[in-house]
Protein backbone atom coordinates (compact mmCIF):
# COMPACT_ATOMS: atom_id res chain seq x y z
CA UNK A 1 0.00 0.00 0.00
CA UNK A 2 2.74 2.17 0.80
CA UNK A 3 4.41 2.17 -2.22
CA UNK A 4 1.34 2.52 -4.83
CA UNK A 5 0.85 5.85 -2.45
CA UNK A 6 4.38 7.29 -3.22
CA UNK A 7 3.81 5.61 -7.05
CA UNK A 8 0.77 7.85 -6.95
CA UNK A 9 2.32 10.63 -5.48
CA UNK A 10 4.96 10.96 -7.94
CA UNK A 11 3.33 10.57 -10.74
CA UNK A 12 0.47 13.75 -9.51
CA UNK A 13 3.58 15.55 -9.52
CA UNK A 14 3.52 15.93 -12.87
CA UNK A 15 1.50 18.37 -14.23
CA UNK A 16 0.09 16.44 -17.22
CA UNK A 17 -1.22 13.61 -15.21
CA UNK A 18 -3.07 16.68 -12.77
CA UNK A 19 -4.45 18.13 -16.01
CA UNK A 20 -5.93 14.82 -17.22
CA UNK A 21 -6.87 14.18 -13.95
CA UNK A 22 -8.91 17.45 -13.29
CA UNK A 23 -10.23 16.86 -17.19
CA UNK A 24 -11.34 13.66 -17.17
CA UNK A 25 -13.62 14.44 -13.62
CA UNK A 26 -14.63 17.76 -15.48
CA UNK A 27 -15.92 16.00 -18.70
CA UNK A 28 -17.07 12.62 -16.11
CA UNK A 29 -19.65 15.13 -14.55
CA UNK A 30 -21.20 17.08 -17.65
CA UNK A 31 -21.64 13.96 -19.73
CA UNK A 32 -23.33 12.37 -16.84
CA UNK A 33 -25.65 15.08 -15.84
CA UNK A 34 -26.87 14.80 -19.99
CA UNK A 35 -26.77 11.32 -19.91
CA UNK A 36 -30.11 11.10 -17.53
CA UNK A 37 -31.79 13.10 -20.52
CA UNK A 38 -30.30 11.51 -23.00
CA UNK A 39 -30.85 8.00 -22.20
CA UNK A 40 -34.62 9.20 -21.11
CA UNK A 41 -35.45 10.50 -24.02
CA UNK A 42 -34.31 7.28 -25.95
CA UNK A 43 -31.52 8.99 -27.30
CA UNK A 44 -28.62 6.94 -26.12
CA UNK A 45 -26.72 6.52 -29.45
CA UNK A 46 -26.24 9.89 -29.98
CA UNK A 47 -23.41 9.99 -28.24
CA UNK A 48 -22.17 7.36 -30.78
CA UNK A 49 -23.72 8.67 -33.73
CA UNK A 50 -22.01 12.39 -32.84
CA UNK A 51 -18.23 11.07 -31.92
CA UNK A 52 -18.23 9.05 -34.95
CA UNK A 53 -18.85 12.59 -36.90
CA UNK A 54 -16.18 14.10 -34.91
CA UNK A 55 -13.74 11.52 -35.96
CA UNK A 56 -14.85 12.10 -39.75
CA UNK A 57 -14.38 16.14 -38.60
CA UNK A 58 -11.08 15.60 -37.15
CA UNK A 59 -9.67 13.17 -39.87
CA UNK A 60 -10.75 15.89 -42.06
CA UNK A 61 -9.26 18.50 -40.31
CA UNK A 62 -5.48 16.76 -39.85
CA UNK A 63 -6.16 16.25 -43.87
CA UNK A 64 -6.38 19.77 -44.54
CA UNK A 65 -3.27 20.66 -42.16
CA UNK A 66 -5.31 22.66 -39.65
CA UNK A 67 -3.06 23.08 -36.60
CA UNK A 68 -5.95 23.73 -34.59
CA UNK A 69 -8.59 20.97 -35.38
CA UNK A 70 -11.20 21.93 -32.78
CA UNK A 71 -12.39 25.10 -34.98
CA UNK A 72 -13.74 22.40 -37.44
CA UNK A 73 -15.01 19.35 -34.90
CA UNK A 74 -16.72 21.78 -33.34
CA UNK A 75 -18.97 23.35 -35.65
CA UNK A 76 -19.31 19.83 -37.77
CA UNK A 77 -20.25 17.98 -34.14
CA UNK A 78 -23.06 20.57 -33.46
CA UNK A 79 -24.21 20.89 -36.93
CA UNK A 80 -24.83 16.90 -36.71
CA UNK A 81 -26.03 16.57 -33.07
CA UNK A 82 -28.69 19.76 -34.35
CA UNK A 83 -29.99 17.39 -37.44
CA UNK A 84 -30.16 13.97 -35.34
CA UNK A 85 -32.26 15.42 -32.64
CA UNK A 86 -34.17 17.43 -35.49
CA UNK A 87 -35.43 14.10 -37.26
CA UNK A 88 -37.34 12.72 -34.26
CA UNK A 89 -39.73 15.19 -35.30
CA UNK A 90 -39.08 14.94 -38.79
CA UNK A 91 -40.15 10.90 -39.81
CA UNK A 92 -38.70 11.11 -43.28
CA UNK A 93 -35.46 8.64 -41.71
CA UNK A 94 -36.69 7.12 -38.09
CA UNK A 95 -34.24 8.77 -35.82
CA UNK A 96 -32.45 5.26 -34.76
CA UNK A 97 -31.66 5.21 -38.66
CA UNK A 98 -30.51 8.42 -39.15
CA UNK A 99 -27.91 8.23 -36.30
CA UNK A 100 -26.66 4.63 -36.76
CA UNK A 101 -26.30 6.18 -40.83
CA UNK A 102 -24.06 8.90 -39.90
CA UNK A 103 -22.57 7.19 -37.32
CA UNK A 104 -21.27 4.64 -39.63
CA UNK A 105 -20.61 6.83 -42.68
CA UNK A 106 -18.88 9.16 -41.05
CA UNK A 107 -16.56 6.52 -39.58
CA UNK A 108 -15.57 4.95 -42.63
CA UNK A 109 -15.28 8.73 -44.36
CA UNK A 110 -12.89 9.35 -41.99
CA UNK A 111 -10.58 6.13 -41.90
CA UNK A 112 -10.69 6.39 -45.47
CA UNK A 113 -9.48 10.06 -45.19
CA UNK A 114 -6.61 9.29 -42.88
CA UNK A 115 -5.54 6.75 -45.40
CA UNK A 116 -5.57 8.08 -48.26
CA UNK A 117 -3.88 11.16 -47.13
CA UNK A 118 -1.69 10.20 -44.42
CA UNK A 119 -0.19 13.01 -41.84
CA UNK A 120 2.23 10.81 -39.83
CA UNK A 121 3.78 7.12 -40.87
CA UNK A 122 1.65 5.13 -38.25
CA UNK A 123 -1.53 5.30 -39.31
CA UNK A 124 -3.32 2.61 -37.26
CA UNK A 125 -1.68 4.11 -33.88
CA UNK A 126 -3.25 7.09 -35.34
CA UNK A 127 -6.73 6.57 -35.53
CA UNK A 128 -6.45 3.67 -32.80
CA UNK A 129 -6.15 6.61 -29.87
CA UNK A 130 -8.73 8.63 -32.05
CA UNK A 131 -10.97 5.56 -31.41
CA UNK A 132 -9.99 4.59 -28.09
CA UNK A 133 -8.53 8.05 -26.63
CA UNK A 134 -5.37 6.10 -25.19
CA UNK A 135 -2.53 7.99 -24.48
CA UNK A 136 -3.94 11.32 -25.82
CA UNK A 137 -5.18 12.51 -22.42
CA UNK A 138 -1.58 12.83 -21.10
CA UNK A 139 -0.71 15.03 -23.88
CA UNK A 140 -2.75 17.68 -23.19
CA UNK A 141 -2.01 21.38 -23.30
CA UNK A 142 -2.46 24.04 -20.88
CA UNK A 143 -4.96 25.44 -23.45
CA UNK A 144 -7.29 22.16 -23.89
CA UNK A 145 -7.26 22.45 -19.71
CA UNK A 146 -8.43 26.00 -19.46
CA UNK A 147 -10.99 25.11 -22.35
CA UNK A 148 -12.19 22.00 -20.68
CA UNK A 149 -12.54 23.77 -17.28
CA UNK A 150 -14.27 26.71 -19.13
CA UNK A 151 -16.76 24.31 -21.01
CA UNK A 152 -17.92 22.34 -18.04
CA UNK A 153 -18.52 25.57 -15.97
CA UNK A 154 -20.75 26.47 -18.84
CA UNK A 155 -22.59 23.40 -18.82
CA UNK A 156 -23.06 22.72 -15.57
CA UNK A 157 -24.41 26.44 -15.02
CA UNK A 158 -26.90 26.18 -17.92
CA UNK A 159 -28.03 22.49 -16.63
CA UNK A 160 -28.98 23.76 -13.28
CA UNK A 161 -30.19 27.03 -14.36
CA UNK A 162 -32.36 25.05 -16.72
CA UNK A 163 -33.03 21.87 -14.97
CA UNK A 164 -36.71 22.18 -14.35
CA UNK A 165 -37.42 22.91 -18.11
CA UNK A 166 -35.21 20.35 -18.78
CA UNK A 167 -36.93 18.24 -16.69
CA UNK A 168 -40.23 19.16 -17.59
CA UNK A 169 -39.33 18.60 -21.94
CA UNK A 170 -37.64 15.32 -21.27
CA UNK A 171 -40.61 14.12 -19.55
CA UNK A 172 -43.38 15.34 -21.57
CA UNK A 173 -42.74 16.75 -24.47
CA UNK A 174 -46.67 18.06 -25.50
CA UNK A 175 -47.39 19.03 -22.10
CA UNK A 176 -44.54 21.69 -22.34
CA UNK A 177 -45.33 22.89 -25.50
CA UNK A 178 -49.12 23.08 -24.88
CA UNK A 179 -48.20 25.61 -21.61
CA UNK A 180 -46.29 27.61 -23.92
CA UNK A 181 -42.84 26.20 -23.18
CA UNK A 182 -40.44 26.44 -25.92
CA UNK A 183 -39.34 22.89 -26.36
CA UNK A 184 -37.77 23.16 -29.57
CA UNK A 185 -35.57 25.92 -27.98
CA UNK A 186 -34.38 23.37 -25.14
CA UNK A 187 -33.67 20.46 -27.18
CA UNK A 188 -31.82 22.57 -29.54
CA UNK A 189 -29.65 23.60 -26.38
CA UNK A 190 -29.38 20.06 -25.22
CA UNK A 191 -27.76 18.98 -28.86
CA UNK A 192 -25.61 22.00 -28.23
CA UNK A 193 -24.50 20.96 -25.17
CA UNK A 194 -24.17 17.17 -26.16
CA UNK A 195 -21.98 18.28 -28.78
CA UNK A 196 -19.15 20.06 -26.70
CA UNK A 197 -18.91 17.38 -24.21
CA UNK A 198 -18.41 14.54 -27.02
CA UNK A 199 -16.11 16.70 -28.42
CA UNK A 200 -14.27 17.16 -25.55
CA UNK A 201 -14.49 14.19 -24.32
CA UNK A 202 -13.00 12.64 -26.84
CA UNK A 203 -9.59 13.29 -25.77
CA UNK A 204 -10.57 11.65 -22.50
CA UNK A 205 -11.97 7.77 -23.63
CA UNK A 206 -11.83 8.30 -27.51
CA UNK A 207 -14.77 8.19 -29.89
CA UNK A 208 -16.03 4.58 -29.67
CA UNK A 209 -16.32 4.75 -25.68
CA UNK A 210 -18.12 8.16 -25.07
CA UNK A 211 -21.40 6.10 -25.27
CA UNK A 212 -20.34 4.73 -22.43
CA UNK A 213 -19.51 7.89 -20.21
CA UNK A 214 -23.56 9.23 -21.08
CA UNK A 215 -25.13 5.87 -20.76
CA UNK A 216 -23.34 4.03 -17.88
CA UNK A 217 -23.98 6.20 -14.88
CA UNK A 218 -26.81 7.50 -16.32
CA UNK A 219 -28.94 3.52 -16.36
CA UNK A 220 -27.15 2.80 -12.72
CA UNK A 221 -28.87 5.43 -10.65
CA UNK A 222 -31.98 5.29 -12.59
CA UNK A 223 -31.95 1.19 -10.98
CA UNK A 224 -31.91 2.87 -7.55
CA UNK A 225 -33.46 6.40 -7.16
CA UNK A 226 -36.87 7.09 -7.55
CA UNK A 227 -36.80 10.96 -8.34
CA UNK A 228 -34.87 12.65 -11.59
CA UNK A 229 -32.99 14.76 -9.12
CA UNK A 230 -31.47 11.86 -6.76
CA UNK A 231 -31.19 10.01 -10.73
CA UNK A 232 -29.46 13.04 -11.92
CA UNK A 233 -27.05 13.70 -8.48
CA UNK A 234 -26.68 9.44 -8.29
CA UNK A 235 -25.38 9.79 -11.73
CA UNK A 236 -22.84 12.68 -11.50
CA UNK A 237 -20.74 11.18 -7.99
CA UNK A 238 -20.65 7.91 -9.81
CA UNK A 239 -19.65 9.34 -13.12
CA UNK A 240 -17.37 11.61 -11.01
CA UNK A 241 -16.14 8.31 -8.79
CA UNK A 242 -15.76 6.24 -12.16
CA UNK A 243 -13.59 8.55 -13.84
CA UNK A 244 -11.30 9.22 -10.87
CA UNK A 245 -10.55 5.54 -10.04
CA UNK A 246 -10.33 4.58 -13.78
CA UNK A 247 -7.66 7.53 -14.27
CA UNK A 248 -5.67 6.21 -11.28
CA UNK A 249 -6.03 2.28 -12.05
CA UNK A 250 -4.97 3.05 -15.63
CA UNK A 251 -1.74 5.06 -13.80
CA UNK A 252 -1.08 2.35 -11.98
CA UNK A 253 -1.30 -0.60 -13.80
CA UNK A 254 -0.53 0.47 -16.79
CA UNK A 255 -3.75 0.28 -18.82
CA UNK A 256 -5.45 2.44 -21.74
CA UNK A 257 -7.42 5.24 -19.47
CA UNK A 258 -10.45 5.18 -21.53
CA UNK A 259 -11.56 1.65 -21.37
CA UNK A 260 -10.32 1.38 -17.71
CA UNK A 261 -12.85 4.00 -17.39
CA UNK A 262 -15.78 2.58 -18.34
CA UNK A 263 -14.98 -1.09 -16.97
CA UNK A 264 -15.07 0.89 -13.36
CA UNK A 265 -18.64 2.13 -15.20
CA UNK A 266 -19.72 -1.21 -15.91
CA UNK A 267 -18.18 -2.49 -12.45
CA UNK A 268 -20.40 0.29 -10.80
CA UNK A 269 -23.54 -0.76 -13.16
CA UNK A 270 -23.67 -4.78 -12.13
CA UNK A 271 -23.29 -3.46 -8.57
CA UNK A 272 -26.62 -1.47 -8.32
CA UNK A 273 -28.19 -3.64 -10.65
CA UNK A 274 -27.66 -6.43 -8.02
CA UNK A 275 -28.48 -4.10 -5.19
CA UNK A 276 -31.91 -2.98 -6.87
CA UNK A 277 -32.65 -7.04 -7.81
CA UNK A 278 -32.26 -7.62 -4.02
CA UNK A 279 -34.49 -4.38 -3.03
CA UNK A 280 -37.44 -5.36 -5.52
CA UNK A 281 -37.01 -1.79 -6.90
CA UNK A 282 -35.75 -3.56 -10.47
CA UNK A 283 -37.95 -2.41 -13.35
CA UNK A 284 -36.07 -3.88 -16.62
CA UNK B 1 -78.71 24.68 -30.12
CA UNK B 2 -78.02 27.88 -27.55
CA UNK B 3 -79.67 26.58 -24.19
CA UNK B 4 -80.74 29.00 -21.83
CA UNK B 5 -77.48 28.42 -19.82
CA UNK B 6 -75.21 29.97 -22.17
CA UNK B 7 -76.60 33.34 -21.27
CA UNK B 8 -74.79 33.08 -18.28
CA UNK B 9 -71.49 31.11 -19.50
CA UNK B 10 -68.64 33.16 -21.19
CA UNK B 11 -67.29 32.07 -24.38
CA UNK B 12 -63.46 30.86 -24.45
CA UNK B 13 -63.09 29.31 -27.48
CA UNK B 14 -64.39 30.07 -30.89
CA UNK B 15 -64.24 27.91 -34.08
CA UNK B 16 -65.61 29.40 -37.35
CA UNK B 17 -65.58 27.23 -40.31
CA UNK B 18 -61.79 25.52 -39.75
CA UNK B 19 -60.32 23.43 -41.91
CA UNK B 20 -57.06 21.50 -40.53
CA UNK B 21 -54.20 19.55 -42.20
CA UNK B 22 -51.00 20.16 -43.74
CA UNK B 23 -49.77 21.22 -46.98
CA UNK B 24 -50.69 18.66 -48.78
CA UNK B 25 -53.97 17.63 -47.26
CA UNK B 26 -56.86 18.67 -45.08
CA UNK B 27 -57.82 15.83 -42.28
CA UNK B 28 -60.96 17.23 -41.22
CA UNK B 29 -63.32 20.64 -41.89
CA UNK B 30 -65.98 22.44 -41.88
CA UNK B 31 -65.60 22.81 -37.84
CA UNK B 32 -67.90 24.99 -36.43
CA UNK B 33 -68.41 25.06 -32.54
CA UNK B 34 -67.71 27.11 -29.13
CA UNK B 35 -66.56 25.89 -25.76
CA UNK B 36 -68.16 28.37 -23.16
CA UNK B 37 -66.34 28.20 -19.86
CA UNK B 38 -67.73 25.66 -17.63
CA UNK B 39 -69.00 23.19 -20.35
CA UNK B 40 -68.23 19.56 -20.11
CA UNK B 41 -67.48 19.24 -24.13
CA UNK B 42 -66.56 15.68 -25.23
CA UNK B 43 -64.90 14.88 -28.83
CA UNK B 44 -66.06 11.82 -30.53
CA UNK B 45 -64.41 10.26 -33.40
CA UNK B 46 -63.11 7.25 -34.55
CA UNK B 47 -59.27 6.85 -35.30
CA UNK B 48 -58.02 8.98 -37.76
CA UNK B 49 -60.93 11.20 -37.94
CA UNK B 50 -58.71 14.60 -37.09
CA UNK B 51 -59.07 14.01 -33.24
CA UNK B 52 -55.31 14.93 -32.86
CA UNK B 53 -55.15 17.55 -35.21
CA UNK B 54 -58.07 19.47 -33.54
CA UNK B 55 -56.55 19.09 -30.13
CA UNK B 56 -52.70 20.62 -31.46
CA UNK B 57 -55.10 23.81 -33.06
CA UNK B 58 -57.10 24.11 -29.87
CA UNK B 59 -53.26 24.24 -28.13
CA UNK B 60 -52.54 26.56 -30.74
CA UNK B 61 -49.69 24.63 -32.00
CA UNK B 62 -50.67 24.13 -35.35
CA UNK B 63 -52.48 26.89 -37.31
CA UNK B 64 -55.57 26.10 -38.97
CA UNK B 65 -55.24 25.86 -42.70
CA UNK B 66 -58.84 27.72 -43.27
CA UNK B 67 -61.69 29.66 -41.24
CA UNK B 68 -60.99 30.93 -37.65
CA UNK B 69 -59.98 29.32 -34.28
CA UNK B 70 -59.88 32.15 -31.76
CA UNK B 71 -59.54 32.15 -27.60
CA UNK B 72 -61.94 34.67 -26.35
CA UNK B 73 -62.91 37.20 -23.49
CA UNK B 74 -58.87 37.14 -22.04
CA UNK B 75 -58.73 33.37 -22.32
CA UNK B 76 -55.56 32.27 -24.37
CA UNK B 77 -54.48 28.52 -26.01
CA UNK B 78 -51.35 28.87 -23.06
CA UNK B 79 -54.18 28.80 -20.07
CA UNK B 80 -55.38 24.82 -21.19
CA UNK B 81 -53.86 22.36 -18.87
CA UNK B 82 -53.56 19.58 -21.29
CA UNK B 83 -53.47 15.93 -20.70
CA UNK B 84 -51.78 13.92 -23.08
CA UNK B 85 -52.29 10.16 -23.72
CA UNK B 86 -49.11 8.69 -22.23
CA UNK B 87 -45.63 7.93 -23.93
CA UNK B 88 -43.81 4.60 -23.70
CA UNK B 89 -40.86 7.06 -21.98
CA UNK B 90 -42.97 8.19 -19.02
CA UNK B 91 -44.42 4.74 -18.25
CA UNK B 92 -40.47 3.82 -17.11
CA UNK B 93 -39.80 7.58 -16.04
CA UNK B 94 -37.99 8.31 -12.40
CA UNK B 95 -39.64 10.75 -11.00
CA UNK B 96 -41.47 11.33 -8.26
CA UNK B 97 -44.41 12.01 -7.93
CA UNK B 98 -44.12 15.75 -6.27
CA UNK B 99 -41.25 16.73 -9.05
CA UNK B 100 -43.89 16.31 -11.87
CA UNK B 101 -47.15 18.10 -10.27
CA UNK B 102 -44.76 20.93 -9.84
CA UNK B 103 -43.66 21.16 -13.29
CA UNK B 104 -47.43 22.14 -14.51
CA UNK B 105 -46.26 25.59 -12.54
CA UNK B 106 -43.49 25.64 -15.10
CA UNK B 107 -44.58 28.36 -17.33
CA UNK B 108 -45.55 30.37 -14.15
CA UNK B 109 -41.85 30.80 -13.37
CA UNK B 110 -40.82 32.39 -17.11
CA UNK B 111 -37.43 33.29 -16.97
CA UNK B 112 -36.70 32.71 -13.05
CA UNK B 113 -34.71 28.93 -13.08
CA UNK B 114 -36.27 27.60 -9.40
CA UNK B 115 -40.13 27.30 -8.01
CA UNK B 116 -41.01 29.60 -5.68
CA UNK B 117 -42.98 29.16 -2.43
CA UNK B 118 -46.16 29.84 -3.80
CA UNK B 119 -45.92 27.21 -6.59
CA UNK B 120 -44.69 24.70 -4.44
CA UNK B 121 -47.93 25.27 -2.12
CA UNK B 122 -50.58 25.08 -5.11
CA UNK B 123 -48.63 21.75 -6.39
CA UNK B 124 -49.70 20.44 -2.61
CA UNK B 125 -52.70 21.93 -2.60
CA UNK B 126 -53.79 20.02 -6.48
CA UNK B 127 -52.11 16.98 -4.91
CA UNK B 128 -54.19 17.08 -1.97
CA UNK B 129 -57.35 18.33 -4.19
CA UNK B 130 -57.11 15.03 -6.19
CA UNK B 131 -55.95 12.71 -3.41
CA UNK B 132 -52.45 11.54 -4.13
CA UNK B 133 -50.82 13.89 -1.40
CA UNK B 134 -49.82 10.59 0.29
CA UNK B 135 -47.80 9.73 -3.15
CA UNK B 136 -46.22 12.85 -3.41
CA UNK B 137 -42.47 10.81 -2.82
CA UNK B 138 -43.14 7.72 -4.59
CA UNK B 139 -41.87 7.46 -7.72
CA UNK B 140 -43.91 7.71 -11.14
CA UNK B 141 -43.10 4.31 -12.53
CA UNK B 142 -44.17 2.50 -9.40
CA UNK B 143 -47.68 3.61 -9.58
CA UNK B 144 -50.78 2.16 -11.03
CA UNK B 145 -52.20 3.66 -14.53
CA UNK B 146 -55.14 5.38 -12.09
CA UNK B 147 -53.04 6.90 -9.78
CA UNK B 148 -50.71 8.37 -12.85
CA UNK B 149 -53.43 9.69 -14.58
CA UNK B 150 -54.25 11.56 -11.29
CA UNK B 151 -50.49 12.60 -10.90
CA UNK B 152 -50.62 14.08 -14.49
CA UNK B 153 -54.24 15.65 -13.75
CA UNK B 154 -53.07 17.54 -10.75
CA UNK B 155 -50.04 19.02 -12.77
CA UNK B 156 -52.98 20.17 -15.10
CA UNK B 157 -54.10 21.93 -12.47
CA UNK B 158 -51.34 23.48 -11.89
CA UNK B 159 -51.24 25.05 -15.28
CA UNK B 160 -54.51 26.23 -15.07
CA UNK B 161 -58.19 26.91 -13.32
CA UNK B 162 -60.09 27.55 -16.56
CA UNK B 163 -60.11 24.67 -18.94
CA UNK B 164 -58.66 20.93 -19.27
CA UNK B 165 -57.82 19.06 -22.25
CA UNK B 166 -57.84 15.58 -21.56
CA UNK B 167 -56.78 13.21 -24.88
CA UNK B 168 -58.47 9.68 -24.54
CA UNK B 169 -57.70 9.11 -20.50
CA UNK B 170 -59.15 6.36 -19.52
CA UNK B 171 -57.30 4.22 -22.18
CA UNK B 172 -55.61 0.83 -20.76
CA UNK B 173 -57.12 1.42 -17.10
CA UNK B 174 -59.60 -1.23 -15.56
CA UNK B 175 -62.99 -0.25 -15.64
CA UNK B 176 -63.34 0.50 -11.87
CA UNK B 177 -60.09 3.06 -12.23
CA UNK B 178 -61.83 4.43 -15.33
CA UNK B 179 -65.16 5.06 -13.22
CA UNK B 180 -63.01 7.23 -10.68
CA UNK B 181 -61.09 9.05 -13.06
CA UNK B 182 -64.41 9.94 -14.83
CA UNK B 183 -66.48 10.91 -11.50
CA UNK B 184 -63.12 13.11 -10.62
CA UNK B 185 -62.90 15.00 -13.91
CA UNK B 186 -66.84 15.59 -13.64
CA UNK B 187 -66.20 17.15 -9.91
CA UNK B 188 -63.69 19.27 -11.18
CA UNK B 189 -66.12 20.58 -14.02
CA UNK B 190 -68.63 21.43 -11.36
CA UNK B 191 -65.73 23.22 -9.55
CA UNK B 192 -66.22 25.58 -13.10
CA UNK B 193 -63.17 24.41 -14.94
CA UNK B 194 -63.86 23.80 -18.50
CA UNK B 195 -64.05 19.91 -19.99
CA UNK B 196 -62.30 19.22 -23.24
CA UNK B 197 -62.25 15.27 -23.29
CA UNK B 198 -60.91 13.42 -26.78
CA UNK B 199 -62.93 10.01 -26.18
CA UNK B 200 -63.95 6.97 -28.14
CA UNK B 201 -65.94 5.80 -25.45
CA UNK B 202 -69.53 6.81 -26.26
CA UNK B 203 -71.76 5.57 -23.34
CA UNK B 204 -69.33 7.97 -20.66
CA UNK B 205 -69.59 11.00 -23.32
CA UNK B 206 -73.21 10.83 -23.10
CA UNK B 207 -73.45 10.04 -19.73
CA UNK B 208 -70.90 12.89 -18.34
CA UNK B 209 -70.91 15.72 -20.69
CA UNK B 210 -72.59 18.59 -21.77
CA UNK B 211 -71.80 18.84 -25.12
CA UNK B 212 -70.86 16.37 -27.99
CA UNK B 213 -68.70 17.35 -30.97
CA UNK B 214 -68.99 14.27 -33.18
CA UNK B 215 -66.21 14.67 -36.20
CA UNK B 216 -64.88 12.33 -39.60
CA UNK B 217 -62.96 13.86 -42.11
CA UNK B 218 -65.24 16.43 -41.46
CA UNK B 219 -67.93 17.96 -38.21
CA UNK B 220 -71.01 15.78 -37.82
CA UNK B 221 -72.93 17.39 -35.06
CA UNK B 222 -71.93 19.85 -32.50
CA UNK B 223 -74.88 20.65 -29.71
CA UNK B 224 -75.96 19.76 -26.28
CA UNK B 225 -75.73 16.31 -25.18
CA UNK B 226 -79.95 15.92 -25.19
CA UNK B 227 -80.14 16.96 -29.32
CA UNK B 228 -76.88 14.67 -29.95
CA UNK B 229 -78.94 11.64 -28.21
CA UNK B 230 -81.86 12.36 -30.84
CA UNK B 231 -80.01 13.36 -34.07
CA UNK B 232 -79.40 10.78 -36.31
CA UNK B 233 -76.00 10.38 -36.55
CA UNK B 234 -75.68 10.46 -32.35
CA UNK B 235 -79.04 7.27 -32.70
CA UNK B 236 -77.06 4.91 -35.40
CA UNK B 237 -73.14 5.56 -33.74
CA UNK B 238 -74.63 4.18 -30.17
CA UNK B 239 -76.12 1.59 -32.08
CA UNK B 240 -73.06 0.35 -33.77
CA UNK B 241 -71.05 0.82 -30.65
CA UNK B 242 -73.89 -1.04 -28.44
CA UNK B 243 -73.57 -4.02 -31.47
CA UNK B 244 -69.99 -3.43 -30.66
CA UNK B 245 -69.96 -4.08 -27.64
CA UNK B 246 -72.97 -6.60 -27.02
Amino acid sequence: MPEIISKLQLYFSYPFVRNAFIVGVLIAICSSLLGVTLVLKRFSFIGDGLSHVAFGAMAVASVVGLTNNMALVLPITILAAILLLRTGQNTKIKGDAAVAMISVGTLAVGYMLMNLFPTSSNISSDVCSTLFGSTLILTLTSFDVWLCIIMAVIVITMFIVFYNKIFSVTFDESFSKATGINSDAYNLLIAIITAFIIVLAMNLVGSLLISALIIFPALSAMRLFKSFRGVIICSAIISVICAAVGIIISILASTPVGSTIVSADITVFFIFWIISAFTGRSRA
Amino acid sequence: MNDASQVFRKEQIICKNAALGYEDGIVTENLDFTVNSGDYLCILGENGSGKSTLIKALLGLKPQVKGDISWVNGFSSKEIGYLPQQTPVQKDFPASVREIVLSGCLSKTGFRPFYNAKEKTLAAENMARLGISDLAGRCYRDLSGGQQQRVLLARALCATEKMLLLDEPVTGLDPHAQNDLYELISDLNKEGITIIMVSHDISSAVKYASHILHIAKKQLFFGTKEDYLNSKIGKSFIETEAEENA
